[in-house]
């Protein structure tokens, strides 16, 4: 089975100065290709950290990272942005959309950072235009975010997501700032994505989200504490 | 090329989010740029003043003026109440006699006296000149013909008047061969000067001339019919007095076609001058010698005065306006924090958000610039309107005039073509300055941190 992520004995320090805070305490995990992911946990469990690392946002203080087969620990800041730019699709909790542009100019964002600066030509626009629509928003190009519900604004996000056509979607909370049925709409959509072949790595602390993953872990205090789903 | 377009489109988008703030900070720019424009501007329009000024006296010429003798000196001379002073008939064959490449020497002697045309009357300046007064002076005509050569020996009785003088006393008729009275004697009108740009006063030692209300006549003639024995004698207020001056000035032209090349010549000439004076006038101080040459000099170094002093002073809202520009900016960066996360975790790299931040300060600048450069181009007509307001509310009409006020009044700011450039690329280059500190504090912000910021 071919691997997308395999972590070895993964630590992460924060050093505050008077105290260091050991956000991760040696993480091992393979991550198959194809896979859909949640990561659970309570606040402070570590979760996010996992997440920014996997990422390519931080890199470990200690254990390694493979990324398809890449150390992440030994690439440089610029390697991680082509990585994060041309591998990996992020989707957050609260949207974050660029206020001043257009629902196609936020799609696009991720075009203006592609290795080489190529121009952005007019299939990258028809691109643009083409995931709006996939998404639901064709008729909506033009509005800015504000203009848009919160449900609509994370379909951007997905939009934008995917324009580099991503190999990994990294997905923190999407749905935590949605009602259920909106967050139900946007967990079909990860669903999809992951049908077509795109490995889905996703934090929540919600057990119906989570359910709709293939695989679950469980985190505490820096260390996987269990797989699948703990009721209660 | 292309990526650098988009940056800037995306950049003035940025800007427009927040289209008041954005004004606002411009304009620290939009009114240093300005500034810096007109004080230049200003500043030229002076020393160009000023060098055409000396320009009109003629750059090859030597100027030796009588001048009131100071009241301390008490060099009065013989004669009772009569004050003597100036420059000799002896004066000028010396000089004639001992300047080296002398090409025209003209001895002056003027009085203002009252001047009629049966009943039109004005007070108007009498010169006794030579026939080279004319080119010296840059007279022109626009009727009739200059003094002559033998208007000089036969003392005629003939003038010419300046424009302002033939319409004051002959506002209805040709002046030509109709005849002036001076004094108690008439003198044929034989020609009319045009228009002449009067000269200012220079350096105080050489009073201003408005050669629009002068009568030239023949320097024989005047020293035998109105300079009798060298003494005018006039009726001042309450009291008459006598003054005893042979000429009040000898213009001295030195051949010397490599003018602009070397100076030295008439430097040293003039050196000379000064000396032969010297020994004659020292003790009395009663007699000046002035060199345009020397005040063209001085012109372009008050030139250069004016433009680093005011050049300086405008720099330093440009400097403000640049602080204003970094405030605002690292104000911007706290504000987008979140925004410069998310391009981070989109695949930015450091240098792209650099970039992203200097090019919206340097798009700020460079409009803000712009405006500046406009604004700049109406200094002259700002300017006219200042001169109309002092002119019609500040000054009392007919109230004496200071030459400070009459530099003012006569000058016209020229704005320096080099000057928009320079005062474009500073604007620029400031945005650049002031930009480069938020532009990496931005770049240097941890993604995830940015990213958490609320």
């Amino acid at each position: 089975m071919e691997l997308t992520a395999k972590l070895v004995n993964l630590q992460k320090h924060y050093d505050l100065g008077t105290v260091v805070v050991k956000a991760l305490r040696g993480v091992s995990l393979d991550i198959p290709s194809g896979d859909f992911l949640a990561i659970m946990g309570s606040s402070g469990s570590g979760k996010s950290t996992m997440l920014n690392l996997l990422g390519g946002l931080d890199r470990p203080t200690s254990g390694e990272y493979y990324l398809r087969g890449q150390n992440v620990a030994l690439l440089s800041d610029d390697e991680l942005s082509a990585i994060r730019n041309g591998l990996i699709g992020f989707i957050f909790q609260s949207f974050n959309l660029v206020a001043q542009y257009s629902v196609l100019e936020n799609i696009a964002v991720p075009l203006l950072y592609r290795p080489g600066y190529p121009p952005v030509s007019s299939e990258d626009e028809d691109r643009c235009n083409e995931m709006a629509k996939m998404v639901g928003l064709g008729d909506r190009t033009d509005h800015r975010p504000y203009q848009l519900s919160g449900g609509q604004q994370q379909r951007v996000a997905i939009a934008r997501a995917l324009i580099n056509d991503p190999a990994i979607i990294m997905a923190d909370e999407p749905t935590g700032n949605l009602d259920s049925k909106t967050g139900e709409e946007i967990l079909g959509m990860l669903t999809m994505l992951n049908q077509e072949g795109r490995t889905i790595i996703m934090v929540t602390h919600e057990d119906e989200v989570a359910e709709k993953a293939k695989n679950q872990i469980f985190m505490r205090d820096g260390l996987i504490a269990g797989t699948g789903i703990f009721k209660g | 090329m292309y990526h650098l377009f988009r940056t800037i489109r995306l950049a003035v988008k940025s800007l427009l989010l927040h289209k008041l703030r954005s004004g606002l900070t411009m304009l620290g720019i939009v009114f240093g740029v300005f500034s810096v424009i007109a004080m230049l501007a200003i500043g030229e329009g002076a020393s160009k003043q000023a060098q055409e000024q000396v320009l009109l006296l003629g750059a090859n010429n030597i100027i030796v003026v009588s001048k009131k003798p100071p009241e301390d000196s008490g060099s009065s001379g013989s004669g009772g109440s009569v004050l003597r002073y100036g420059l000799t008939h002896e004066d000028f064959l010396i000089l004639d006699r001992t300047v080296p490449r002398l090409e025209g020497i003209v001895p002056v002697r003027e009085v203002v006296l009252n001047v009629r045309n049966r009943d039109h009357e004005m007070n108007s300046r009498i010169v006794g000149c030579t026939t080279e007064y004319q080119e010296m002076n840059h007279l022109e005509l626009s009727m009739g013909r200059f003094l002559s050569e033998q208007d000089l020996v036969n003392l005629t009785n003939v003038v010419v008047i300046a424009s302002e003088t033939a319409e004051s006393l002959f506002p209805l008729e040709n002046p030509l061969n109709k005849s002036v009275q001076i004094g108690n004697r008439a003198y044929r009108v034989i020609g009319v000067t045009k228009e002449r740009t009067a000269s200012a006063a220079i350096g105080g030692s050489l009073s201003g001339q408005d050669y629009n209300k002068d009568i030239y006549m023949p320097l024989d003639t005047f020293q035998s019919r109105i300079n009798t024995k060298n003494i005018i004698v006039k009726r001042g207020q309450g009291a008459f007095s006598a003054v005893s001056v042979v000429y009040d000035q000898i213009t001295l032209k030195i051949d010397h076609p490599k003018i602009v090349d070397e100076p030295e010549i008439i430097i040293a000439t003039a050196e000379m001058v000064r000396e032969t004076m010297d020994a004659k006038h020292a003790v009395a101080r009663d007699v000046d010698v002035i060199v345009p040459l020397e005040l063209l000099k001085q012109a372009e170094q008050l030139r250069n005065i004016f433009n680093v002093v005011l050049g300086s002073i405008a720099g330093i809202s440009l400097l403000v306006g640049g602080i204003g520009i970094m405030n605002i900016m690292l104000a911007t960066v706290t504000e987008r924090t979140r925004e410069i996360g998310v391009r981070r975790a989109l695949g930015a790299r450091r240098i792209d958000i650099t970039q992203q931040f200097l090019i919206e300060t340097i798009v700020l600048s460079g409009i803000g610039g712009l405006v500046g450069m406009g604004l700049g181009l109406t200094t002259p007509a700002a300017f006219e309107a200042i001169k109309y307001v002092v002119t019609n509310y500040i000054l009392e009409s007919g109230g004496a005039t200071s030459e400070m006020t009459n530099m003012f009044l006569t000058m016209t700011p020229q704005i320096a073509i080099w000057s928009l450039p320079v005062a474009f690329g500073f604007s620029v280059l400031t945005g650049l300055v002031f930009g480069v500190y938020p532009a990496r504090s931005a770049a240097r912000l941890d993604p995830i941190e940015a990213l958490r910021h609320e």
